[in-house]
């Protein structure tokens, strides 16, 4: 019997993890292990990224490598049907509150991507406008046209519009997505929803009705276009842990509207430039990369305000070495540096002082340039048709080959 | 080709607004421009031709007086703080159709502007006239702002004046003010389904400017909208093959290929392996190269089919 979250988050005294608000105890660090066993999801360990290399026949994506994604929920009953020749599903989706997309909103995309090629299924992904358009007091239109601009960024991942279905809210919300939100919605009562997501009597109706939309993509009658006879089909949903309560609620409602719950693979929070205690947000431009930002720009955001764990002298860090445990370069290698083998030789070595900061930071530098400017070559190619066919509602015949 | 200054005189004559001009020798400079009419009554005007990284192109007009920030303006209109440039020489030409040193709201006119976004300064609006070039350096006509709202109205244009030299936060909660005046498509094709009806009057929404000029625009198939791209990237990421070409697709492909080949040759590599090279280097491109490839053979991909899909939707069925 799984753990439901019942205490209103926001009355603990420690961490707060929700999908508005993400803040550490005492301006520290996140505890992970604490959020793991406070949501009762599971970690995901080393015979996991064992088992998805033999099932996929290739190395797995170097978030699953370093433990970016590092908890689940029921991954190991999708790889289980997997083997017996059962497909799933994959879902993920953005809310698109801003233009300014910056490195940590990629990370559930790229990752997405890479399940989508390795175990080749289909996906969907919801463009949250509406729920924009209320919590950030956006007009309609602005969060249709965010939703858009956003649109474009994500295709620039790589996804492969034959098995790529993006939707938005205001555009697709009717028919049988609307007829699941009726029945989740009848499931879940106005107490638990408070309980959940720490609703007030302030809030708009707007707010407290919201969840449902985001439950539903989860159940493959949501989209008869697609799935149309398969009720059976599963559906695995990558994302950042502070959406777990929406999906700790699908969970709960599902088996009691006759599907099965979706599963999860959750990812750890990108660390804002500035450190783990600092607050990565699109109103400081030098709190993260973003993904319109020129070499030049990368060059000076990493040098002049990533927070490092060096040594404050030559003389110093040669004797003591670096605190690895809080150097953003380190962290942010960790995340994208695909050799294993370099990143162990640089942990190493800046650990006990032989490299220098201005090393690290140079090779990170590099290796976010690439990245950032091969996304930019990949966005300058998607066009508003492109975008229009994207989110066209049409079958997707070969979505699992 | 281009409007040229005198029919640009007449068309201001017949919507009967009130100017005055001044010849002169060419000017290329404001500085030059105000040794000639700097005490002729009228105000002074800057104006800048830019483009930003998605090669949508803006012209800037202000008082000279007034201090424009490229890097504010472009935070405001959401292209991040280093996103607008000044657009290159072959573009005053090509788009503007003026010499250079003559960049001008009147230049709109043209239609091979009309995707081109005009930001307007409000100090115009304080003054008795404003000093601009119609279409040639050789000239200056001297007109109230209203003026130049009655020319932009009868071709198609929304005045839009703002405050250059306002610097307002941009942010998560703070939407950049003038996102809606960035140009939502560099072609734009006629009978593109709207998804989004901008019901919305304030015409703010910059499908409000899409549907003006959805009607001048070239029919052009989806693939070309994407081939200007990769013609008009002049500094800055060059973009990735966005067109269904396949003879370009490969020779891109191969390029990658020989580039990082070449690399992995030299004395030294020889040396290390000898016979065995050749294997190593199989190996080695593909381990590099293989994400890349497959990436770009997706933007292939992509791009086939969305020229499939428009034409599907476009299709007429055949007459029974």
């Amino acid at each position: 019997m799984e753990k439901v979250e019942d205490q209103n988050p926001q009355q603990e005294e420690d961490q707060v993890v929700n999908p508005w608000e993400v803040s550490a105890k005492d301006g520290g660090k996140i505890d992970y292990d604490k959020l793991i066993d406070k949501f009762g999801c599971q970690r995901l360990d080393q015979s996991f990224v064992d088992r998805v290399q033999r099932l996929t026949s290739r190395p797995p994506h170097v978030f699953l490598r370093r433990g970016v994604f590092f908890a689940h929920r029921d991954f190991n009953d999708i790889l289980d049907a997997y083997e017996r020749g059962q497909k799933f599903y994959l879902y993920t989706g953005r809310g698109p509150s801003s233009e300014a997309l910056h490195l940590g909103h990629l990370i559930p995309f790229m990752f997405t991507k890479y399940l989508q090629d390795a175990f080749k299924v289909p996906l969907v992904i919801q463009l949250t406008d509406d729920e924009k358009c209320m919590w950030k007091n956006l007009s309609v239109e602005e969060s249709q046209r965010l939703a858009r601009e956003n649109a474009k960024d994500i295709i620039a991942c790589g996804f492969d519009i034959s098995k790529t279905f993006i939707f938005s809210d205001f555009d697709y919300v009717g028919g049988a997505f609307y007829k699941n939100m009726v029945k989740v919605a009848k499931c879940v009562t106005y107490n638990k929803v408070v309980g959940i997501f720490g609703f007030t009597g302030e809030d708009h109706i707007g707010k407290v009705s919201f969840p449902p939309v985001q439950a539903v993509p989860s159940f493959p009658s949501s989209f008869p276009h697609l799935f149309s006879g398969k009720d059976d089909l599963r559906c695995l949903i990558p994302c950042a842990i502070d959406q777990d309560p929406y999906f700790r609620m699908t969970r709960d409602v599902a088996p009691r509207i006759g599907y099965h719950k979706p599963a999860l693979i959750e990812s750890l929070f990108f660390p804002a430039l500035q450190g783990e205690t600092g607050k990565m947000s699109a109103s400081d431009p030098n709190s993260a990369i973003y993904v319109t930002d020129s070499a030049k720009d990368i060059k000076y955001k990493v040098n002049k305000h990533a927070f490092t764990g060096g040594q404050e002298t030559i003389e110093k860090h040669r004797q003591y070495g670096a605190n690895l445990e809080v150097d953003i370069p380190i962290k942010y290698l960790n995340f994208f540096l695909e050799d294993d083998a370099e990143l162990e030789h640089i942990k190493k070595e800046y650990g006990a002082g032989r490299m220098l900061t201005g090393e690290v930071k140079k090779r990170l530098i590099e290796v976010l340039t690439e990245i950032v400017e091969r996304h930019q070559r990949a966005r300058a190619a998607v066009t508003d048709e492109m975008v229009d066919a994207f989110m066209a509602v049409r079958p997707l015949p070969n979505m699992f080959d | 080709m281009g409007y040229s200054k005198h029919q640009l005189l007449a068309r201001l004559k017949e919507l009967q607004i009130d100017f005055s001009q001044y010849e002169h020798p060419v000017v290329l400079t404001v500085e030059a421009q105000a040794k000639y009419v700097g005490n002729v009554g009228g105000a002074l005007s800057k104006n800048l031709f830019l483009k930003d990284k998605k090669h949508r192109y803006y012209v800037v007009s202000a008082l000279a007086d007034t201090k424009v920030d490229m890097k504010v303006l472009s935070q405001r209109l959401g292209l991040g703080k280093g996103g607008l440039r000044m657009a290159p020489e072959e573009a005053l030409g090509e788009i503007l159709k003026v010499p250079l040193g003559c960049v001008t709201p009147f230049a709109l006119v043209n239609e091979s502007a009309s995707h081109v976004s005009l930001l307007l300064d409000k100090g115009f609006k304080t003054q008795e006239r404003c000093i601009f070039h119609p279409l040639s350096n050789d000239m200056s006509i001297s007109l109230n702002a209203f003026g130049l709202d009655k020319f932009l109205k009868s071709i198609g244009r929304d005045p839009t004046y703002i405050d250059m030299e306002a610097n307002p936060p941009v942010g998560k909660d703070q939407p950049p003010d003038l996102a809606s005046l960035v140009p939502s498509g560099s072609t734009v094709l006629p009978d593109l389904p709207e998804k989004t009806p901008s019901q919305d009057s304030s015409g703010n929404h910059p499908s409000a400017g899409n549907n003006s000029t959805a009607v001048t625009a070239k029919a052009d198939k989806p693939s070309s909208a994407v081939q200007n791209v990769k013609e008009k990237s002049v500094n800055g990421v060059q973009p990735s093959i966005p067109s269904t070409d396949a003879g370009n697709f490969v020779e891109e492909l191969l390029d990658r290929t020989s580039t990082l080949l070449l690399s992995e040759i030299s004395e030294d590599s020889i040396k290390r392996h000898g016979g065995q090279l050749g294997a190593e280097v199989a190996n080695n491109i593909k381990k590099c190269l293989r994400e890349d490839l497959k990436n770009l053979a997706t933007i292939f991909k992509n791009t086939a089919y969305t020229e499939g899909f428009y034409a599907g939707t476009h299709y007429q069925p055949k007459r029974l």
